[in-house]
């Protein structure tokens, strides 16, 4: 056990060196170039244009990185493991089709001419509504059906997206750009209360999915066996249903549709650390909130002034990285049988 | 005096309809129950009223005293350790699955384990012939193997009654009476009671003490092995001719199967 305890402090230790690393990196890269080792110096100095350049545009968004990076792929080791299926993640359930369907309906009335807030929070009754509908269709008879869950939420997802579709249909050209600009998603977040609230409702979630740890991993054996071993299933899944829906509605609301992360991240970090809840969530959130940093710098740099949005980035290197390593782990078992 | 496990008109089922009903029944401490009976006769679905998953339609269950419906699913754990027989395998190690059985003595905010639960842990897996394997997947195990960490894993939970649903079904015959022989052992000298369902008619009336027979949702037959395991018996609730001859060494019954061609043709 002592071994175990080391082992996962050099995982945690290790990924916070990763996290400072590739904050580093976002923030000394970009149009002005700033070197790793003046930043403490611009930062004191509290004057010019590098210093405007770190504290209103970089460092707003690698927080913004690393709260919703961390937040979806959060979401996501926790919603594998409710659903005990390695394809769900905090999309499936319909939750970012309810979002981009409130935000789609926000731009053609054209609420974001009156107050730009009002897409996010477009965003996030679209979200909210999604949860509440398929929470209460899936209570049937016997409770809360797991399987049932999924089924709704992939079918409200289409039926929030042809919705959307028939939106786009009958509004201007302008409107459908923003909508498409928005859907491919974004760090470029100017409010500054908005990526504080994010950040600090990121690192509650995590904290509050922590209380939950030794559930999720008797949730590992499936609902039955987690009841037989002293667990309210039931309740649990609930309550971590609703928190990883609010988190991902906020996401959505804050940066748009960001894919990939929360499916891609917690399998990878599973494959490096196992399957045990109490090291999987910390990894999971600094994790995912590395890879967003990184997509983001490559998003802003590869075609510099100009930026790609970065669900392109995180869909691209995520699949590739995912599928480079389960080939890899798929050759070492086979090599196992070999010997 | 209370008996140990007293079970009151006790009737829960599903919303399909199918249902089990009137059964009464208890048990003393350190019994070794067996039940039986076809394929649908209610026996799962017996245990996961016992167990709790699923909730009872009427009746309650008294377990040393206390009415099951009443204990939170901790206190539940702490009492009551069920074997299914379909046991999910995710990917952890043995000792880790083990260590599982330890989750209802855990405290709120225990973040790593105590060394007593892992030396509990530990001392069940060198009993079940499991500590070598520690390390192992349980995706890597064999039926046999898994099924003595299921074991490992319950008794970890230190359960004052053990629910086995077909734990022997999948095992061939060296595992099916190594895992007898050891809930045997521990019936004995831990005092540990049983309550076991098992498909071979031969193999329940060899280990178990008491057994009950169902049919339809219902109790057919309770009593000791003599009694229940008679031809009478198993052509009514099984609809299929039967032998029941007594074993040599053990006294108890065991039932030979008679195939078709040999009914029609006669004896030879």
């Amino acid at each position: 056990m002592v071994q175990k305890q080391w082992s996962w402090s050099i995982n945690v230790a290790l990924l916070l060196v990763g996290l400072l690393a590739a904050s580093m990196l976002s923030l000394g890269v970009g149009e002005i170039p700033i070197r790793i080792g003046d930043i403490p110096h611009i930062l004191s100095e509290k004057e010019g244009m590098e210093y405007s350049v770190l504290s209103y545009i970089r460092i707003p968004r690698t927080l913004l990185g690393l709260a919703i990076g961390g937040s979806l792929s959060l979401a996501g080791a926790i919603l594998q493991g409710v659903y005990r299926n390695p394809l769900v993640e905090p999309y499936t359930l319909g939750i970012s089709g309810g979002a981009s369907l409130g935000i789609t309906f926000a731009i053609v009335a054209g609420l974001h001419l009156i107050n730009i807030l009002f897409l996010p929070l477009a965003g996030f009754i679209g979200a909210f509504a999604t949860i509440f509908l398929v929470y209460t269709l899936s209570l049937g008879k016997g409770g809360l059906s797991v399987n049932r869950m999924l089924l709704i939420g992939v079918m409200i997802s289409f039926i929030a997206s042809s919705l959307m579709m028939f939106l786009m249909s009958i509004t201007t050209t302008d409107n459908i750009n923003g909508i498409v600009f928005w859907m491919m998603g974004s760090l470029n977040e100017s409010n500054s209360t908005m990526i504080n609230v994010m950040t600090i409702l990121s690192l509650v979630c995590l904290v509050i999915s922590y209380l939950f740890v030794m559930p999720l991993n008797a949730l590992r054996l499936g609902e039955e066996k987690a009841k037989h071993l002293g667990f309210n299933a039931n309740s649990v899944i609930r309550i971590l249903f609703i928190i990883t829906s609010l988190l991902t509605g906020a996401c959505i609301a804050v940066a748009g549709v960001i894919g990939f992360v929360g499916l891609v991240i917690p399998h990878i970090v599973r494959l490096w650390v196992g399957t045990d809840y109490r090291i999987l969530l910390i990894s999971s959130f600094l994790s995912g909130g590395i890879f967003l940093i990184l997509c983001d710098v490559m998003a802003r740099t590869i075609i510099s002034p100009n930026e790609l949005p970065i669900g392109v980035i995180t869909g691209i290197l995520g699949g590739v990285l995912f599928i480079v390593l389960l080939s890899n782990s798929r050759r070492k078992e086979l090599r196992q049988y070999d010997d | 005096m209370l008996p140990f496990l007293d079970i009151q008109n006790l009737s829960c089922g599903y919303s399909s309809g199918f249902r089990v009903h009137d059964i009464n029944l208890s048990l003393t401490e350190g019994s070794f129950a067996g039940i039986i009976g076809p394929n649908g006769s209610g026996k799962t679905t017996l245990f996961r009223g016992i167990s709790g998953t699923l909730p009872l339609k009427e009746g309650r269950i008294l377990l040393e005293g206390n009415d099951l419906a009443e204990l939170s699913w901790k206190e539940k754990a702490q009492r009551l350790a069920i074997v299914s027989q379909f046991s999910e395998s995710a990917e952890l190690t043995v000792e880790e699955y083990v260590l599982m059985g330890r989750l209802p003595y855990r405290k709120q905010f225990q973040f790593f384990d105590k060394k007593e639960d892992v030396d509990i842990a530990h001392h069940y897996m060198h009993l079940t012939n499991t500590y070598r394997l520690r390390n192992k997947s349980m995706t890597e195990l064999s039926g046999g193997e898994r099924q003595m960490a299921n074991i490992a894993c319950a008794l970890s939970q230190h359960p004052r009654l053990l629910l086995l649903d077909e734990p022997t079904s999948h095992l061939d015959i060296t595992h099916q009476i190594r895992f007898m022989n050891l809930i045997q052992r521990l019936n004995e000298e831990m005092k540990l009671s049983v309550m076991m369902i098992v498909h071979d008619l031969s193999l329940a009336a060899e280990y178990c003490d008491f057994l009950l027979m169902m049919k339809n949702g219902t109790i057919f037959h309770k009593g000791e092995p003599e009694e229940v395991i008679t031809y009478k018996h198993i052509e009514s609730v099984y609809d299929t001719v039967v032998i029941v001859k007594t074993n040599p060494i053990s006294g108890k019954p065991v039932v030979f199967p008679v195939s078709e061609q040999r009914l029609r043709n006669g004896k030879k």
